[in-house]
């Protein structure tokens, strides 16, 4: 990452700038609590432009939760810093192989959780059609869905580096 | 009241199709116009795709959109994930010319174009805002006689600037809803904790996302409730399966039975426990399968 990171985030619209290590957002963490998520040591690596953040595997261990961003006296995006942050360490080839699977589900079949033959199996014991009405039943469609993804890169993003 | 086209998302359809059936009869019985969604796709999911790259979740999202603006029909979601992927995305193509233009130059591959015509609901919002709780009282038939511990989920109230719900620390609107139905929404420690599913933590860091569920399930079995009631099936599928899998890893022996708001709906307009699909569960609570089935029946 030859940039500046925290001008990277800057440019997204996303300033840290302001954070005065108050600690609010470590503290409500659900995550940090159990997990070596520190959000607020994130931030401060982030300002000081430590390109380590992004192979630092606690960036994955976030749900999302927008606790810290709802929470915070600075009114910092955290949340989406954290999301931005990803998608920089995505970039540099930083992807777990369990989202990697995920990534290809959804390449292969339109859903990131395919359809199975326990579930189709259930499907039928409630009267409903066995194969959804989604992508799914619908060929033409996903393969158009996969050219759009290829329009994006997203193939290319999403195999192994 | 606008028509309604019914997202599933990949959840729903592919691993809980209770909720799909669940969500259809009610939505039937409360004379909603909704319709099915043919071709659409994951949402796709907002913890790892947006965690990937922006143009490709917003890409997929707006195509999912686009299907629904060519049947001039707002969106319903089933799922927290959903929501926040779809909603967040469609406001993001309205607000910024430039991001949708870039969108659109995308979508143009496949012969799509984002227009901006419709809006994004999920169903509890949905419920609470066009009928309301006390509207919602007058469909009942089978008042529920149970002591329910509701998980709101992160994604319906948050970020709260862009949902509308009002303030996210301890919001009601949803146990209202859980109380129209006459059962009980009990008050536990932290409620409004996250279930340890999102962000890509469940399928990333599987022991740490379990570890933050197996808390949530200990504040649960404390209050001493029925079930617990949801409304995102990812969290669904956390609290259910997840279950299972934090007995084994922690030796301990949770069976707290897990419904979806649909689910408890579908039970109070007199709809029976095997047409919801709610013994299709991995949690297997005999005893609570036998309260429902008595409530249903009118024995209770």
């Amino acid at each position: 990452m030859s940039e500046e990171l925290q001008k990277v985030l800057k440019a997204a619209g996303l300033d840290v700038l302001s954070c005065m290590h108050c600690g609010t957002c470590t503290g409500s963490c659900p995550s940090g609590r159990h997990t070596g998520l520190n959000t607020r040591r994130i931030l401060r690596d982030a300002r000081k432009n430590r390109a380590t953040v992004l192979s630092d595997d606690a960036l994955w261990l976030c749900t999302t939760c927008y606790i810290c961003q709802e929470r915070c006296p600075r009114g910092i995006p955290i949340t989406d810093v954290l999301l931005e942050l990803r998608r920089l360490a995505v970039r540099e080839g930083f992807m777990l192989p369990e989202h990697r699977w995920v990534s290809e589900m959804v390449l292969e079949c339109g859903h990131a959780v395919p359809l199975d033959e326990e579930t189709k199996k259930k499907r039928e014991e409630l009267g409903l059609d066995p194969i959804p009405e989604t992508i799914q039943k619908y060929p033409e469609a996903l393969e158009k869905m996969k050219n759009l993804l290829k329009a994006c890169k997203f193939d290319k993003l999403a195999a192994e580096k | 009241m606008k028509k309604l086209s019914l997202f599933l998302g990949c959840i729903v359809p592919n691993r809980y199709p209770g909720i799909e059936k669940a969500t259809k009869l009610c939505l039937q019985k409360l004379e909603v116009d909704i319709s099915a969604l043919p071709e659409a796709s994951c949402c796709p999911a907002p913890g790892v795709f947006k965690s990937f790259d922006k143009a490709t979740w917003l890409a997929l999202a707006s195509r999912n959109i686009v299907l629904s603006e060519r049947m001039e029909r707002d969106i319903l979601t089933v799922c927290n994930g959903c929501y926040g992927s779809l909603a967040d995305a469609n406001m993001e193509l309205k607000r910024n010319p430039e991001i949708k233009a870039r969108t659109n130059s995308c979508l143009k591959e496949i012969g799509m174009e984002f227009k901006g015509t419709v809006e994004v609901r999920h169903i509890i919002e949905f419920l609470y805002k066009e009928f309301g709780p006390e509207k919602l009282r007058h469909y009942i038939t089978t008042p529920l006689d149970l002591k329910v511990a509701l998980h709101y989920g992160c994604h319906l109230i948050r970020p709260s600037k862009e949902r509308g719900l009002g303030e996210p620390e301890t919001p009601v609107f949803f146990d209202e809803l859980v109380e129209a139905t006459d059962a009980k929404s009990v008050d536990y420690t932290d409620k409004m904790v996250c279930c340890g599913a999102g962000g890509g933590v469940r399928s990333g860091h599987a022991a740490e996302s379990l570890e933050m569920l197996e808390h949530k399930l200990a504040c649960i079995r404390k209050a001493g409730v029925d079930c617990i009631v949801n409304a995102c099936p990812f969290c669904h599928l956390q609290f259910d399966r997840g279950q299972l899998a934090v007995n084994e890893k922690f030796g301990t022996d949770y069976s707290i039975p897990v419904l979806h708001y649909s689910q408890l709906l579908g039970l109070a307009l007199g709809f029976s426990p095997d047409e919801l699909g709610i013994e299709q569960n991995a949690v297997q609570n005999i005893e609570f399968l036998a309260k429902i089935y008595e409530i249903s029946a009118g024995l209770r």
